[in-house]
């Protein structure tokens, strides 16, 4: 049998790294790594947009990952901002340490 | 063949990047598994004719969103010993059994989808060159591109504003 790559093949990837990214979030406590989780699971969803955009054939798809680009690079700038702004007042990363509101 | 072969070795590339990234008790580690990650993902992005995209994936990704984490990780220190903090009890086993759940209820739900369609790539025509996507992107998304330079403006707008009013903050705080 002829083996070939087809689009599922890309899915089956991409839900594996998001897979992945949501336990990343779930069992760090380290807001950097953290963060680095979201990171993946935007990459994984490109990855979904541009297999889909050679699988139906239109360019839309590479459109829809260039946004999605552009605003995890604006999210990584204000995320990153915020991290350090916590660890100015704490000295720490760690999420289990932010619990001031807590009831 | 040779498709298979490379989808093969950055598909497990690009997982044992992700699951290095969780593992590793180093936050730098864990961006190097990122990194490599990204990488692999860029190596995707050329296999399906997106060139473009795989150029920006390497620009944007792996050079300056890794490289402002790394700056970060440096800047606030590779602390800490206890990189997983205190558990919940049984978080690892929890977090195991909703992360497989998530994938095989990912990969059931569009199972059918992907079976009719997912027949052999090739039956169009795509070259996600930059001619291409810059046709799309300044053609038909104009007024979601300017949008996407205010959201940046904003972005980089509230990143100084955070900075500059931390610091008086602290200063406050160091003064009394």
């Amino acid at each position: 049998m002829d083996l070939v790559v087809t689009s599922s093949w890309y899915m089956i990837l991409a839900a594996a790294l998001f897979s992945l990214g949501v336990a990343g979030v779930l069992i760090r406590r380290n807001a950097l790594v953290m963060f680095m989780s979201i990171e993946l699971m935007l990459n994984s969803i490109n990855l979904t947009f541009v297999a889909v955009s050679k699988d139906l054939g239109l360019i839309e798809g590479q459109v829809a990952a260039l946004f999605v680009m552009v605003v995890a690079a604006a999210e990584v700038t204000v995320g990153l901002a915020i991290i350090v702004a916590i660890f100015r007042k704490r000295s720490s990363a760690n999420v289990d340490e932010l619990s001031e509101m807590r009831g | 063949m040779a498709e298979v072969v490379v989808f093969g070795i950055f598909a497990t590339v690009a997982l044992a990047g992700a699951i290095s990234m969780i593992a590793a008790h180093n936050p730098v580690y864990s961006a190097i598994g990122l990194l490599s990650t990204m990488f692999a993902l860029a190596v995707m992005y050329i296999l399906l004719d997106a060139h473009f995209v795989a150029a920006v994936q390497v620009i944007v990704y792996a050079g300056a969103v890794m490289t402002l984490f790394l700056f970060v990780i440096m800047l606030i220190g590779v602390d800490k010993p206890d990189a997983y903090g205190r558990q919940v009890p049984g978080q690892r086993i929890v977090t195991a059994v909703i992360a497989v759940g998530l994938f095989a209820a990912i990969v059931l739900a569009a199972r059918s989808a992907w079976i009719t369609g997912s027949d052999a790539f090739g039956t169009f025509e795509l070259n996600g060159t930059i001619e291409n996507v810059a046709d799309e992107l300044f053609g038909t998304w104009t007024i979601v591109f300017l949008s996407t330079v205010m959201l940046l403006t904003i972005a980089a707008l509230g990143t100084i504003a955070l900075a500059y009013f931390g610091i008086e903050v602290e200063d406050e705080e160091a003064t009394l």
